[in-house]
């Protein structure tokens, strides 16, 4: 079958990789919140909310590309669920990037201070968090309804730990009230990464709808 | 009438998901039956099944030689006037096959107006054109006939842009306007159905979209069948559309489901311009 629109392919193409480039942006930013965390780095965490303008002006620039790409091609059917579904998952990935910078402004709070105990729970959400945004952006690439699916699979296994490591911070709390400061950034922390998955599961329903044309509620 | 127009979008909305045949509680207006058409050798409508509902605009697109207008053809008989033809199967018009023997096709053509792709008044007065079809039907009444000149001039929105010049000569019109004179022209035998064969490929875009005002605003009194081309068009005006391809009707479905989230590959692959 003969393709009359090399152009418009082309673009869609181009809009794609800008979405793939947001996703790593906010993948790099999730990475170095939990280690400016860990390490108590505060450099890395100004960093990070340094290059969070990098994020917004590319979720910008996504949206304009989208809205010309609509304007220029009249696109029907798959082509403008496909434009659609970048513009959402765009807004998805730049809130997962506030959420990253939400970590490292918390890891500034409680700055150099030892933490108060392990931190695996929250050290095995975040691994979560971010195999599921790189799933969901392979997912997006590859309209792959298989990774889509596990994604919120994996967002149940993150709501478990959610609910567990609050249960734990808020009987820590209780025990160790001085530390009641650090102890709720923690909570914020863990919060922050509960929405991170929460968008991530968003990004795979639209991958749903970009591939059937449907909507589906992934989180049930 | 409000309350109509929300009836039938509320209809639009809870079919969506269905074929048309099965859930639309308004008459058939058309219903052809296994219709195949030759030329000569040549099978240019194969088995071709479609209900047309009234009071809807039914869009039908597809590429150049895919049938689209022998079909269209095929529905006020004009078809036939090419002498190779062969047709088979039936097209039931209110219930009766119009391609039987003793089915008349004067009778046919005073209930099906036909507006073809270039505008083609009568070389005479703006007032003549319309008047002529009635003049034919044996209608003599001066009266009778300024009313009904201008009660379609006025259905074709385009009498407050001639009223004054009624005696002037139709190709002083601007391609807008002559189209438009060209359906009031249609309208004046009073229809039920109008076919447009590609009504606004001649015309600018202003034109273009005053035409498919004008449609909108007919369908509460007619039945339209439109070959389009223009596929945003069909998308903007149709209840239902119909894709033809190699002589055949590969999906035929609501407009809001043939534009969002067609069934067939092939839908897809054409309205999205992927070829043709």
């Amino acid at each position: 079958m003969m393709v009359v629109r090399e152009k418009f392919e082309e673009e869609l193409n181009q809009l794609q990789h800008k979405l793939i480039e947001l996703g790593n942006l906010a993948s790099n930013a999730l990475t170095n919140s939990l280690v400016a965390l860990e390490n108590g780095d505060i450099e890395l965490a100004l960093k990070i909310m340094e290059d969070d303008a990098r994020v917004n002006i590319i979720e910008e620039e996504i949206n304009d590309f989208a809205i010309l790409l609509i304007a220029k091609q009249s696109p029907v059917a798959v082509d403008l669920r496909r434009i659609i579904v970048a513009i959402k998952i765009a807004n998805d990935i730049e809130r997962i990037a506030d959420f990253a910078v939400n970590i490292a402004k918390s890891a500034i709070r409680i700055g150099k201070e030892p933490l108060v105990k392990p931190i695996e729970h929250i050290k095995h959400m975040h691994r979560l968090t971010l195999q599921m945004l790189s799933l969901s952006l392979e997912a997006f690439g590859e309209e792959d309804l298989t990774k889509a699916k596990k994604i919120a699979e994996m967002d149940d296994e993150v709501d478990d730990l959610y609910g567990q490591t609050i249960r734990d911070l808020l009987h820590l709390n209780a025990t160790q009230p001085n530390q009641s400061s650090q102890i709720t950034q923690l909570l914020f922390i863990c919060r922050y990464l509960e929405r991170a998955a929460d968008h991530t599961t968003n990004i795979a329903e639209n991958v749903f709808y970009l591939v059937k044309g449907k909507r589906y509620d992934l989180n049930n | 009438m409000p309350a109509l127009a929300e009836n039938n979008k509320i209809q639009v909305f809870t079919s969506m998901e269905e074929a048309p045949k099965n859930v639309s509680t308004k008459k058939v207006v058309y219903d052809t039956k296994d219709l195949n058409l030759w030329y000569g050798d040549d099978h240019a409508l194969k088995n071709i099944n479609l209900s047309i509902y009234e009071n809807e605009v039914t869009a039908i697109i597809g590429p150049s030689g895919c049938g689209k207008s022998t079909y269209i053809k095929t529905l006020n008989r004009m078809v036939e006037l090419i002498p190779v033809v062969r047709i088979s199967g039936e097209i039931l018009y209110r219930e009766r096959n119009i391609l039987e023997r003793t089915y008349k096709v004067e009778d046919l053509r005073t209930k099906v107006g036909m507006v073809f792709q270039k505008p083609n008044p009568f070389p005479k007065s703006i007032y003549e054109n319309v008047a002529y079809g009635p003049k034919i039907h044996g209608i003599r009444d001066k009266k009778t006939l300024d009313e009904i000149v201008e009660k379609s001039l006025k259905g074709a929105a385009i009498w407050d842009e001639v009223k004054d010049r009624l005696n002037e000569n139709a190709y002083g019109l601007s391609g807008g306007q002559q189209q438009r004179l060209c359906i009031a022209r249609a309208l004046a035998i009073e229809p039920d159905v109008i076919l447009m064969d590609e009504p606004t490929s001649a015309l600018d875009p202003i034109s273009t979209l005053k035409v498919e005002e004008l449609v909108q605003e007919l369908k509460k009194d007619f039945s339209i069948i439109i070959v389009t081309h223009n596929m945003q068009q069909a998308a903007r005006i149709s209840d239902k559309t119909a894709f033809f391809l190699s002589g055949e009707v590969v999906e035929f479905a609501q407009t809001d489901k043939i534009f969002s989230n067609p069934s067939d590959k092939r839908t897809e692959d054409y309205i999205t311009g992927r070829f043709g």
